[in-house]
């Protein structure tokens, strides 16, 4: 990958290569945006490898009932560490990965704001990751409260829990640098003439993301530390006996875990809006609507947090409350939606792989979407709480709707990071083989769920055996064709068809303005925009 | 020259512009980091204005509704479990036959086998759950932690009102009270002993 940004191109600025340490201490050290987006993207990558082969163990074990491949200890320590490792671990770094990338590219920015902080933000994230997988080899293992780390169960724990929280409040001080960072580019750097309501929607998306993290990653970093103080130093949070509450923890916990799931799908919303338009030749349909509807989603967030705990106790009224509240976000995303579809509408489009993963992250993660509604329902998520029905919504929104979209956002700007266009036929292929598994590993998590099998759980009851055995087969097809995107990115940092600065016919920007690849300084004299 | 000038100027300001601005964020940042703290007392709050998580208040009586339901007598069974404390923990009477609205006094023994004072709290339960929010509680042990001295025995009151509001198909009431010790406490009072 080191000749990502290497690659000796001529530039409009004259610099082309990087300047002080090489080898390993370039990386270290370095405070460009573009290495250090790069980093983010490989680091998340190796994240979601491992992430996935956690999921890949869970599903083998579900492959038939009863107890063939690990202990059930260790299914409860995969289940949380999946989900901890895909969250803090893939998705979010891959989309800070893009931002850091993207975003001064994409507004006529020399770099980020504050470059060496960006260099810690990223830096953090490595001994972060160490922590939380190295918790698997000490006694008592991983934690295994499920990677909401619900109390009383986390309070109850060995080390490992001690160490997930530790990597947490690391990735989440990694975290509010980037956002830090990417607030300040966005409000402070962009290029003359190009005003808040002209920027991509990208940047857009980012900026409302990054404020979102401030808001939230700290509460998280306080409900964390509160449990990690009623484990070692006496206080009583959480625990019943000295007068806390464990039902407080998830209050905190879901006020961060919220507005969360909208700084994982935010992004991927900003990625498809800059590719919808590329590939159908026209403006993107009712800009300032977007804008619009991401900031209302992003207010709405808070308000929503507990129709996630509907089987607490709460209150008639409370349940009343958050229902309709919930249900109130599928106004604006529902406004989303349709101006996707309306800026296709007529169009002349082309499905070349962005494409492709961009149309097929509307169309699944519009099903993931609806079953939200669903859930949304305090009667009916009574029934379907804890249930597989809840593995499939979330499942539906993260790896079709965030992950989608991440892949989606790379076949796009791997010509511009590379130099060269990912290949096609690989391309086309990683995308039917990912949204055929997808729905083959998940859908039938919906029936499984209606009727009743727990999740979180290594055993099921004998008759949901043929479901789980088709889940289990499309995973490890979901899985491997993972293994397609590895060789497209590697392939396409090799060679391949040389990419033009305007690398797809379609696509509008300051991006597109400089050569691919992108050289090490871009913008050094802010570009004027006219738009 | 003066272009250079102006450009330099024009880095600077941007500069002390990003300065103030990552200022401010990082502040942002800490307060939020306040506020998820600030979420417990006003979590607290919110539950004592509610009613709802009172379990360890007592109720308050309103006078003028205390009339004694003679027509209907309900079934108020006690149980008494501990989470890994070392006590003797037992009704007095596993059950009493009562009318709601009146006002019934029963007790608790509680015993300290171990060697150490050791600090405790109860923490009731009801079945079926729902009737929790009719059995008003005037006094009870369970209000306050209890330390109990080694070896040390202790007889401890409850007194109820069952709310004459029960719904009428509400027979039996089970009162499940877990004594959880209270850790860190007894370490504490060792070192006191230790002391004295």
């Amino acid at each position: 990958m080191t000749t990502l940004t290497h690659d000796p191109i001529d530039t409009a600025s004259g610099h082309s290569h990087a300047h002080g340490p090489t080898g390993l201490m370039r990386w270290i050290t370095t405070t460009n945006h573009k290495d250090i987006g790069t980093m983010y993207m490989i680091f998340s990558f190796i994240m979601f490898l491992s992430g996935g082969v956690m999921a890949l163990t869970i599903r083998a074990e579900l492959f038939q009932p009863g107890l063939q491949v690990v202990e059930p200890e260790f299914f409860n320590q995969l289940t949380t560490m999946h989900g901890l490792v895909m969250v803090f671990g893939a998705i979010m770094p891959a989309f800070v990965g893009f931002a850091n990338w993207m975003v001064p590219l994409m507004i006529g920015a020399s770099d980020m704001a504050f470059a060496r902080m960006n260099n810690w933000s990223f830096w953090l994230l490595p001994p972060a990751a160490i922590l939380l997988l190295g918790s698997f080899f000490v006694p008592g293992g991983a934690t295994a409260a499920g990677w909401t780390l619900y109390a009383p169960l986390s309070v109850q724990m060995g080390m490992g829990m001690d160490l997930a929280i530790f990597a947490i409040h690391i990735m989440g001080i990694s975290s509010i640098m980037g956002a830090i960072n990417i607030v300040v580019t966005i409000l402070n750097m962009r290029a003359p003439g190009m005003t808040m309501m002209k920027m991509p929607l990208f940047c857009w998306t980012w900026l409302i993301t990054a404020y979102l993290l401030i808001a939230v990653m700290p509460v998280l970093a306080g409900a964390v530390t509160m449990i990690l103080t009623d484990r070692h130093f006496g206080t009583s949070f959480f625990n019943a006996a000295g007068g806390g509450d464990p039902v407080m923890y998830q209050h905190i916990f879901w006020f961060f875990g919220h507005p969360e799931v909208y700084i994982m799908i935010l992004p991927a919303f900003g990625i498809v809006s800059q590719i919808i338009p590329t590939f159908a030749r026209k403006p993107l349909f009712g800009y300032a609507s977007m804008v619009y509807a991401t900031a209302s989603i992003a207010i709405l967030s808070f308000v929503v947090w507990a129709h996630h705990m509907f089987t607490t106790g709460m209150p008639a009224a409370g349940q009343l409350f958050f229902m309709y509240a919930t249900m109130l976000i599928a106004v604006p995303t529902g406004v989303k939606v349709f101006n996707w579809v309306a800026t296709m509408w007529r169009g002349s489009m082309t499905f070349e792989s962005p494409m492709l993963w961009a149309t097929g992250f509307i169309f699944v993660f519009t099903m993931g979407g609806f079953t939200g509604l669903i859930c949304a329902i305090a009667p009916i998520d009574i029934q379907v709480q804890d249930t597989y029905y809840v593995v499939a919504h979330f499942h539906y929104v993260l790896v079709a709707g965030s992950l989608f979209a991440l892949f989606a956002g790379a076949y796009y700007w791997l010509p511009k990071w590379t130099g060269h266009m990912p290949n096609e036929f690989l391309g086309k292929l990683h995308f039917w083989c990912s949204i055929v598994f997808f729905n083959i590993t998940f859908f039938p998590m919906h029936f499984l769920g209606l009727a009743g099998m727990p999740r979180r759980i290594p055993d099921y009851a004998l008759q949901f055996a043929d479901f789980n055995a088709l889940a289990t087969i499309g995973a490890f097809g979901f899985g491997l064709s993972q293994l397609i995107f590895l060789v497209v990115v590697v392939k396409c940092v090799r060679g391949g068809e040389k990419a033009e600065a305007q690398s797809w016919e379609g696509a509008e920007g300051l991006e597109w303005t400089v050569p691919s690849p992108a050289p090490h300084h871009t913008f050094e004299d802010a570009p004027v925009f006219k738009g | 020259m003066t272009q250079r000038d102006s450009k330099q100027r024009r880095a600077a300001r941007l500069a002390a512009d990003n300065r103030q601005l990552l200022l401010r964020l990082t502040l942002s940042a800490v307060v939020m980091f306040g506020f998820g703290f600030l979420l417990v007392p006003f979590y607290e709050k919110i539950c004592e204005v509610t009613g709802i998580n009172n379990l360890l208040q007592p109720d308050r009586i309103e006078i003028g509704n205390t009339q004694i339901d003679t027509t209907r007598t309900v079934l108020v069974q006690f149980d008494a479990n501990l989470h890994d404390l070392p006590w003797r923990f037992q009704p007095q009477q596993r059950s009493v036959r009562v009318h709601p609205g009146e006002l019934v006094h029963v007790a608790y023994e509680v015993g300290n086998n171990r060697d150490i004072a050791v600090t405790g709290q109860a923490v009731p339960s009801y079945g079926p759950q729902l009737a929790g929010q009719f059995f008003k509680k005037m006094d009870c042990f369970c209000f306050t932690q209890q330390t109990l001295a080694p070896g040390e025995q202790r007889t401890m009151p409850l007194v109820f009102v069952l709310d004459p509001a029960l719904p009428a198909d509400v027979t039996t009431i089970t009162l499940s009270y877990t004594f959880f010790e209270i850790q860190g406490r007894q370490a504490a009072k060792v070192a006191d002993d230790g002391a004295s």
